[in-house]
């Protein structure tokens, strides 16, 4: 048992032995160390101004992620080095990345900038990063940075200049020494910092986990932050028992096992987007559409789904495909379909003392067709007013099977059964066929109106999507039926992401 | 000298081409370095003395409107931390904020107005138990029912302040003589400023009742004024000083000031440092953002589809008080023209009040409402002609004999036929209109959408005794500069441009002009950097305290050396005396020895504006800037996704101070404009709670909302026809407007669904507005 957390800063191990549970790493950055170059634009990891990187050892190479600082509990940082605006330019001058962002005159109030320095300097570590990235790859990098003075247009310019050749800089230069340090970080200790009644714990096990959690099953368990952030730093809830499952071993695993895909709770979106992209390409253009670089770098497929937000882009997906919940706890495990974990808002089938432990996602079958569409005001990093999934088996030309699951409809992610029902045996072809199941929507979803969309839009456009899922089973090209997220830009290899 | 007698100001004509080192060129933000290494000192960064203490303000979350008939707060009171809690009782002076009619309490006395109100502050050891505290207030209350809507407020008939109108001609006698009328209304929606660096404000107590305040605000006068009202004290006793904002865009014109008062009251009560940053969310909710409007228009119009007289009216949300409604909706009515001519015209603007947060500057200072009506006017007319939506902008832009506005002024200084003839060449217009015809009559599901929008801005506050600046300059005897003005710093890059303007003066190097904090101390009685107008008024006001501090240098040299004045120039870090030079360190240092001030204050007045509000009439502006934009833009007709393909830009900034920086402006400007149209949404739900308070609601572009084909060029001035600082034009509002061109798009692509009638797109069009607007074509007869 170690009762600190360790990280690298500026070259050297820093070890904390006293913080909170819930200290963010932007207020020990900024409050603790007084390195105030990272800034606080939202606190709720929109904006992005609080971008740092963060550097993990991982096949034997040093791995640097943008994150937001703001809602990242300093104690998940263990093991890891971070690295802020202010440590990136060497002895030489100024970081390539930051000479080309001052070159195109990329700041302006210069407060987003630090942020965007930072999501730039990790895409600039990004080995296997083309030189320059295109345009697609570099606004997916930026989406979790939000500009208000420059309409982006120079720091795209920045992006391509500094990008324009191979990482080398100092951190490239030390990466094997930073990577050395890092695995001495990574002991098998179970770490656990402050008391019973109050504490931060990262357990190394599954079954450390397990007998933690049955000890302390009011703890909050974290993953990523992205949503438990938020608790801490817009809502003042008392969180005083920390559970981190970021060291549990194992629990970020994927797993391709034939016909299905396992999926680790821990699993960041970021480290599941292949894997999911494998089964369909939607659903990898619907991951990369899911908060922004930062928020994929942190939060997990796992906690997409066990936060039961009925907003939430996986659930809807994952439950259309059919995959089922592996829940465990130190007296048993047991798995459960998707769909029937979320019960009701905010009510999921979670016993107390047991965790998500993974999510098994079936892979296409023969005759299947899959379609997933996410509608919101602002294409990235955006939360969905609608988000609708489609798997649709044919055989004959006609429907056979359909799930059809929905986010943003209810109070849940749900599936609609009875427009399923009434498509069984539809030509997706066939417009005039559609009308049973497009009527059955009332059926199925009663949404409300709220600032993403009224309630009349959530359904209409419900219908719509059906519509265009039906159209495109039945051989539109999806060039002729989206705006975004076509299907053969991306069968002719414009992959999207570094 | 011949030159000073007829230029009684001082100013010489700089329109002749000389040979320019410094100005013109595209130097970088004089903080780009420490922007991108985070060593740019924004207020919550700056060291914190010990003791400094946190300030977090506090709102009854029950009611949009009503009363509190008590308040409980030993709950905050008892918050581990907290040190004392501020209410209307602490306010030594006059409770209240306002920049202009009063109306703006600092602290609710009972009645609450909108939904996020501020009652009380607590003062705490920490800014985390501040805001903890903060939520913890008890209220008793009385509910009434809120005005939230425009059509609230109309039904109930309540203003803010009374309607203003004005026009010419018989406008009804023309609407019903005309060929064609048509009548339209569209929702305009407002806008959160959405500056990455919330408000801030950072009180230091000194002593005999001294107060210096850093606040993060773009006028700082006005924070000192506001700071000393609420202590009573003497203005003299107050220092309001802002060395750089993470960004402003009107949003911290006034708004700026309550936090810095609150500020100051817990810094005066506790005698401590006291520091209040608002939260994102309570920024948001808190600060008052552009106005909505709902415009109705009526149009008469020719077979040609020339205006033949028109009648526009806006009904502006303006909140709970007056705050800068008067000159923002003043603005729509001058821009409600845009740069098209009205025969006969009338203009109406109501005022209304509703009880939401107080709606105040925002880029384009209400401009950009009576834009987009224009623009929608002139799309209307191109659906019912069938002509080509460019064609009837064309018919309708100011030209010879038709140059007056609906406000009397004549435009003199037009160039739009220039810029919109060589943009229409470059954008490919004519082209790009046949293939998106074709690319809609190929596809069902998609549409696409063009449209080509000029721009006219009027440059000058029109509260007229707005328009001066004050610079002070110190020459050191190392020939190092001192430099300081008016004008706040929120990324536009004022201060690089004014140190250029000094630099060049000189003839010295950028890096021998120091640029420092704006401060009431050093420059006092400014305007607020607003209006566009910071470089025009603040770069004049430095150039007029160089060229009077050289006029002394040169007086001495000539003197000294027996070289006549007009042969004394100062060039390459030399003072140029006749064939040889001496260099500018030696000469100060000689000027200082001979007891020479190598100080000065510059001060500068905009000349020939004359609006008279009263009596409608007046110049209001000194000129105009122009531009014009072209977008095309993709919809999705079957769930009102809409991705804009291609923008190109020509925008007239005269001739250019700084082009690198001003293409930045106009870029920015755009993409916000841009935001503002389509991606982001102000939601209120029915209790009157603003439910959009947080970027996770409330969505700006982003990067990849940018198309990469974004073409932006200067146009190739000839230099503004006003004698203006280096014949440069104002560029800080007016490219905001050039986004009408995205939302016109938006409404070419759903016009192309049934030929002839006009879509009721509204604004923002987010997906679900061009839904809406989808919906109602499939809907109309034809």
């Amino acid at each position: 048992m170690r009762d600190s957390v360790r990280f690298i800063r500026q070259g050297r191990v820093v070890e904390l032995k006293s913080f909170g549970p819930t200290e963010t790493l932007l207020d020990h950055l900024r409050l603790t160390e007084r390195a105030c170059g990272t800034k606080e634009g939202c606190n709720e990891g929109d904006c992005g101004a609080c971008t740092v990187a963060v550097g993990t050892h991982e096949d034997g190479k040093v791995v640097y992620r943008p994150v937001n600082a703001c809602i990242l509990f300093v104690g998940q940082l263990d093991g890891k080095e971070i690295v802020t605006v202010e440590d990136i330019a060497g002895s030489g001058g100024l970081h390539p990345v930051q000479q080309a962002m001052v070159d195109h005159h990329g700041s302006q109030c210069g407060f987003c900038t630090p942020g965007i320095v930072m999501s730039l300097f990790a895409l600039y570590q990004d080995a296997g990063r083309a030189t320059p990235p295109p345009r697609a790859v570099i606004d997916e990098w930026l989406s979790g940075n939000l500009c208000r003075c420059t309409g982006y247009r120079p720091i795209v310019e920045a992006a391509r200049t500094a990008l324009s050749a191979p990482p080398d800089d100092m951190f490239t230069r030390s990466a094997e020494a930073t990577g050395g340090v890092l695995q001495f970080l990574a002991d098998a200790e179970d770490v656990f910092v402050g008391t019973d009644q109050r504490f931060f714990a990262a357990p190394r096990s599954v079954e450390a986990l397990a007998a933690l959690y049955e000890r302390h099953p009011d703890a909050t368990l974290v993953a990523g932050a992205t949503d438990v952030g938020l608790w801490i730093t817009k809502q003042f809830r008392p969180v005083e028992k920390v559970i981190h499952l970021g060291r549990v071993d194992g629990l970020d695993r994927i797993e391709d096992v034939g016909p299905a895909v396992i999926i680790g709770a821990t699993a960041t979106y970021e480290a599941a987007t292949d894997a999911l992209a494998g089964i369909d390409p939607d659903i990898g253009a619907v991951v990369r559409r899911i908060g922004s670089r930062q928020v994929r770098a942190s939060g997990t497929i796992g906690g997409n789904i066990a936060n039961g937000s009925p907003i939430g882009d996986t659930p809807p997906m994952l439950i259309a495909l059919g995959a089922t919940l592996e829940l465990v706890s130190a007296k048993a495990n047991r798995a459960v379909p998707l769909e029937d974990f979320f019960i009701a808002y905010g009510r999921q089938d979670r016993q107390p003392g047991e965790f998500v432990a993974g999510v098994l996602v079936p892979k296409l079958k023969a005759g299947q067709v899959f379609r997933a569409y996410k509608i919101s005001k602002r294409f990235d990093q955006d939360i969905s007013a609608v988000m609708g999934a489609f798997l649709f088996t044919l055989a004959d030309g006609v429907i056979t099977e359909a799930r059809i699951a929905f986010g943003g409809l209810a109070g849940t992610p749900k599936r609609a059964a009875a427009v399923e029902a009434r498509l069984i045996g539809v030509a997706p072809g066939s417009a005039a066929a559609w009308s049973p199941a497009m009527e059955a929507f009332a059926e199925d979803f009663q949404p409300l109106t709220d600032m993403r969309a009224s309630a009349h839009y959530r359904l209409e456009t419900a219908r719509a999507l059906l519509g265009k899922a039906l159209l495109e089973t039945a051989g539109a090209p999806t060039t002729r039926t989206r705006v975004i997220g076509q299907r053969e830009a991306r069968q002719e290899g414009a992959h999207v992401g570094a | 000298m011949s030159a000073l007698e007829s230029d009684p100001d001082g100013l010489r004509d700089d329109s002749q081409e000389g040979v320019f080192s410094v100005v013109r060129q595209p130097v970088r933000h004089d903080s780009a370095v420490k922007h991108v290494t985070g060593q740019a000192i924004y207020i919550d960064d700056m060291r914190e003395p010990e003791g400094t203490l946190h300030v977090a303000p506090g709102f009854c979350r029950q009611i949009a409107r009503g009363r509190f008939t008590a308040v409980d707060l030993d709950p905050v009171r008892a918050f581990p931390g907290v040190v004392t809690v501020l209410t209307a009782a602490d306010v030594p002076g006059v409770n209240d904020c306002s920049p202009s009619i009063g109306g703006d309490p600092i602290f609710s006395e009972g009645v609450v107005e909108f939904w996020g109100q501020v009652v009380f502050a607590v003062v705490a050891t920490t800014r985390d138990a501040a805001r903890r505290a903060a939520t913890l207030a008890r209220f008793e209350v009385v509910t009434e029912t809120p005005a939230i809507t425009v059509a609230d407020a109309r039904a109930a008939d309540i203003h803010v302040l009374p309607e203003y109108r004005f026009g010419r001609g018989d406008v009804e006698a023309v609407l019903a003589d005309s060929p064609k009328r048509l009548d339209g209304r569209m929702v305009i929606g407002g806008q959160e400023h959405f500056y990455l660096e919330g408000q801030i404000a950072f009180a230091l107590p000194g002593e005999d009742g001294d107060m210096h305040v850093h606040s993060s605000t773009q006028h700082p006068t006005e924070v000192q004024h506001l700071v000393a009202k609420a202590l009573a004290v003497p203005d003299a006793a107050v220092t309001a000083e802002v060395r750089r904002m993470g960004g402003g865009f009107g949003g911290k014109e006034s708004q700026a000031s309550q936090w810095a008062v609150i500020a100051a009251l817990a810094a005066a009560k506790t005698r401590r440092p006291c520091k209040l940053r608002l939260d994102r969310d309570d920024d948001m909710v808190m600060t008052g953002k552009r106005h909505d409007d709902v415009a109705e228009f009526a149009v008469g119009y020719d077979a040609d589809g020339r205006v033949t007289a028109t009648r526009m009216d806006f009904y502006a949300r303006c909140g709970y008080s007056a705050d800068l409604s008067l000159g923002v909706n003043d603005r729509t009515m001058f821009h409600a023209d845009n740069a098209y001519f009205y025969p006969a015209v009338r203009i109406l603007s109501q005022r209304l009040k509703t009880n939401t947060v107080s709606n105040t500057a925002f880029r384009g200072f209400g401009g950009p409402q009576g834009v987009l009506a224009a623009e929608r006017m002139m799309d209307a007319i191109a659906v019912e002609t069938g002509l080509d939506p460019l064609e009837v902008r064309k018919r309708n832009i100011y030209g010879p004999d038709r140059d007056v506005t609906p406000y009397g002024m004549k435009v003199e200084d037009n160039v739009l036929p220039e810029i919109i003839a060589e943009l229409e060449r470059t954008s490919d217009y004519a082209a790009r209109r046949a293939e998106v015809k074709a690319f809609n009559s190929r596809n069902r599901i998609l549409k696409k959408g063009l449209a080509f929008t000029p721009l006219k801005f009027g440059i000058s506050f029109t509260l007229v005794h707005l328009n001066q600046a004050g610079a002070l300059v110190h020459v050191y005897t190392d020939g190092s500069v001192h430099l300081n003005h008016g004008g706040t710093e929120m990324g536009q890059g004022l201060n690089t441009k004014v140190a250029q303007v000094v630099a060049e003066e000189f003839g010295l190097t950028l890096d021998r002009v120091k640029i420092t904090a704006t401060t009431t101390g050093k420059v006092p009685n400014t305007a607020p950097t607003a209006a566009s107008s910071g470089t025009d008024i603040n770069g004049m006001a430095a150039q007029i305290a160089c060229r009077q501090i050289k006029a002394r240098l040169v007086a001495f040299v000539a003197n000294e050396f027996g070289t006549p004045e007009d042969q004394i120039a100062f060039r390459d870090g030399q003072v140029i005396i006749g064939n040889g030079s001496v260099p500018f360190t030696e000469v100060v240092k000689k000027a200082f020895i001979a007891r020479i001030q190598l100080s000065s204050a510059g001060y500068y007045k905009t000349p020939k504006i004359t609006w008279n509000r009263d009596r409608a009439e007046g110049r209001p502006f000194l000129y105009f800037a122009y531009g014009a934009a072209c977008s095309e833009v993709t919809i999705d007709t079957m769930t009102g996704e809409m991705k804009v393909d291609r923008v190109d830009i020509l925008h007239d900034v005269g001739k250019s101070l700084n082009p690198a920086i001003d293409i930045g402006q106009i870029e920015g400007g755009f993409v916000q404009g841009m935001g503002w149209v389509t991606t982001e949404e102000l939601w209120w739900d029915d209790k009157g709670r603003l439910r959009t308070h947080a970027p996770s609601t409330y969505k700006i572009p982003c990067a990849s909302d940018v198309p990469d084909a974004f073409n932006v060029a200067l146009y190739d001035s000839p230099g503004n026809r006003e004698i203006t600082i280096f014949r440069s034009k104002a560029v800080g509002e007016p490219p905001l407007m050039l986004a009408a061109s995205v939302f016109s798009a938006v409404f070419d692509a759903v016009a192309s669904l049934k030929p002839g009638v006009i879509p009721p797109l509204d604004a923002p069009a987010t997906p679900e507005a061009i839904m809406r607007a989808v919906t109602a074509m499939r809907r109309a007869e034809v």
